[in-house]
């Protein structure tokens, strides 16, 4: 029935494949989290014509699952704008991931840009800050803190959500079970298996979440 | 030179400033006294453009703006030819009490970060907190945190430093340690334009004392006379009240 010793003699395996999964992860999550602060920074100074855009950019990648838009990405977008037809499925997959968690993101990173209190600005700007320097050196360090744990929820459901790029053939570490699976027929073990995977790597980042936390909590301790 | 000429400031449809003129010499020490929302507040937020004023001139050392005509070029000079002090502190809550101080230099006067935190550290010392530099406003008291938010007007070394009731969000006991170092910076001659309810420190170390009703500048003078001799029956009703619950 269920087979134990195939279960552990496929974790090794599959582990190899793990590599690609973080690296699709963390490069989403680097160029989502630049992408996202630029879009809440529009959001928040409201500025003409870009924030319409904005909006209607968050709106549609919100509004519609992460499956359809890289669908989207990597089978529809080809088809009329040639350069893309080079596009392969890590690529489209990173593409999807960035745009889709952008736009959550910066919705979070918004409500905690406004969330800073207006006298952290006025102090800034009464040092003689400019608006740039106001915002990078006193704004964001501190909406940063209050948005931590959102973006760190984030990146675990990135994570999760790169297993989609086997949809694209992505041979990545669902793409790998779904493979040794369909070799073997062993479907309970081998999805088992990974879910096992996937299971560790979210608590293992929960622990650093913790940390982080914690370091960036650090400033207002009493 | 620092001055207001005919300022004015409406919020909606109610004016907090009908046309204010104040000059200030270089070193003076003004206090202004007033009832609650007579606007002397937003004189002094108007004077850095942390409130636009509709209508006037703020001339600080060599910037002038015009309220019709302000850039932002020019609001920018004019921040960085004063240094503000808030009712509610507002120290940087991500920085250190040193870093608070030396935050200005770095960035705004670009001095090198060792020698601004070389200024800093030697700030932190006159306002008496040299070994709170470490410390997080969080951890600090009110009155520490206000020693560190003078502390970082001081460190900009700006033409007008202006105090928004430096004393008024503080517990009793942190009052005389605030104004001390307020004292003291008024013994080195910085120009100070202070909002204050506090009338012994209006008395003592006020070169001029400016009395403020209805967003008008009602009477002025130095404050032997203005204290002992009101003209204005405003003036001696807001003093008679406000003398009785200090005690004074």
């Amino acid at each position: 029935m269920f087979d134990v010793g195939y279960m552990i003699g496929l974790m090794p395996v599959l582990l190899g494949y793990l590599p690609l999964t973080l690296q699709i992860a963390t490069a989403s999550m680097a160029f989502a989290l630049v992408l996202a602060c630029l879009l809440a920074i529009v959001r928040v100074l409201a500025v003409p014509g870009l924030d319409l855009v904005v909006r209607l950019f968050i709106s549609f990648f919100r509004g519609t699952p992460l499956l359809v838009q890289l669908f989207l990405f990597y089978y529809g977008l080809p088809q009329v704008i040639g350069f893309l037809l080079a596009i392969n499925g890590i690529t489209a997959a990173i593409l999807g991931l960035t745009l889709h968690f952008a736009a959550y993101m910066a919705e979070s990173i918004r409500a905690a840009i406004v969330g800073v209190d207006r006298s952290q600005s006025e102090a800034a700007l009464s040092v003689g800050m400019t608006t740039g320097q106001m915002m990078r050196r006193i704004v964001l360090p501190q909406a940063a803190r209050v948005a931590a744990p959102t973006l760190m929820n984030y990146f675990i459901d990135m994570i999760k959500s790169t297993s989609l790029a086997f949809t694209l053939g992505v041979t990545e570490l669902m793409g790998a079970t779904q493979k040794e699976a369909a070799g073997s027929f062993r479907y309970l073990e081998a999805f088992l298996a990974v879910a096992v995977i996937y299971w560790v790597v979210v608590e293992a980042l929960s622990v650093v979440q913790r940390r982080l936390e914690t370091a960036l909590g650090r400033a207002y301790r009493r | 030179m620092i001055a207001v000429e005919g300022l004015v400031k409406r919020f909606g449809d109610r004016t907090v400033l009908d046309g204010v003129d104040l000059s200030i010499r270089r070193g003076e020490i003004v206090v202004v006294i007033g009832p609650s929302g007579t606007g002397k507040s937003t004189l002094l937020r108007c004077f850095n453009y942390l409130e636009r004023p509709d209508a006037g001139i703020v001339r600080v050392g060599d910037v002038t703006v015009d309220a019709r005509t302000a850039t932002k070029a020019e609001i920018l000079a004019l921040r960085r030819a004063t240094a503000f002090v808030f009712q509610s502190y507002a120290l940087f809550a991500n920085k250190t009490a040193l870093q608070n101080i030396a935050e200005g230099l770095i960035v705004v006067k670009k001095v090198p970060k060792r020698e601004a935190l070389e200024r800093a550290r030697a700030i932190l010392d006159r306002v008496g907190l040299g070994d709170r530099a470490d410390a997080y406003p969080a951890a600090l008291s009110g009155g520490q945190q206000q020693r560190v938010g003078i502390g970082r007007a001081m460190a900009l070394e700006a033409d007008l430093i202006l105090f928004d009731e430096p004393t008024s969000s503080l517990d009793p006991e942190w009052v005389q340690e605030v104004l001390d170092v307020m004292k003291s910076l008024a013994e080195s001659h910085q120009t100070m334009l202070v909002v204050t309810h506090e009338m012994s420190f209006a008395r003592d170390v006020a070169d001029r004392v400016v009395f403020m009703d209805g967003g008008r500048i009602v009477e002025e003078g130095p404050p032997g006379r203005l204290f002992s001799d009101p003209s204005d029956e405003r003036t001696r009703g807001f003093l008679r009240k406000i003398l009785a619950g200090q005690g004074g």
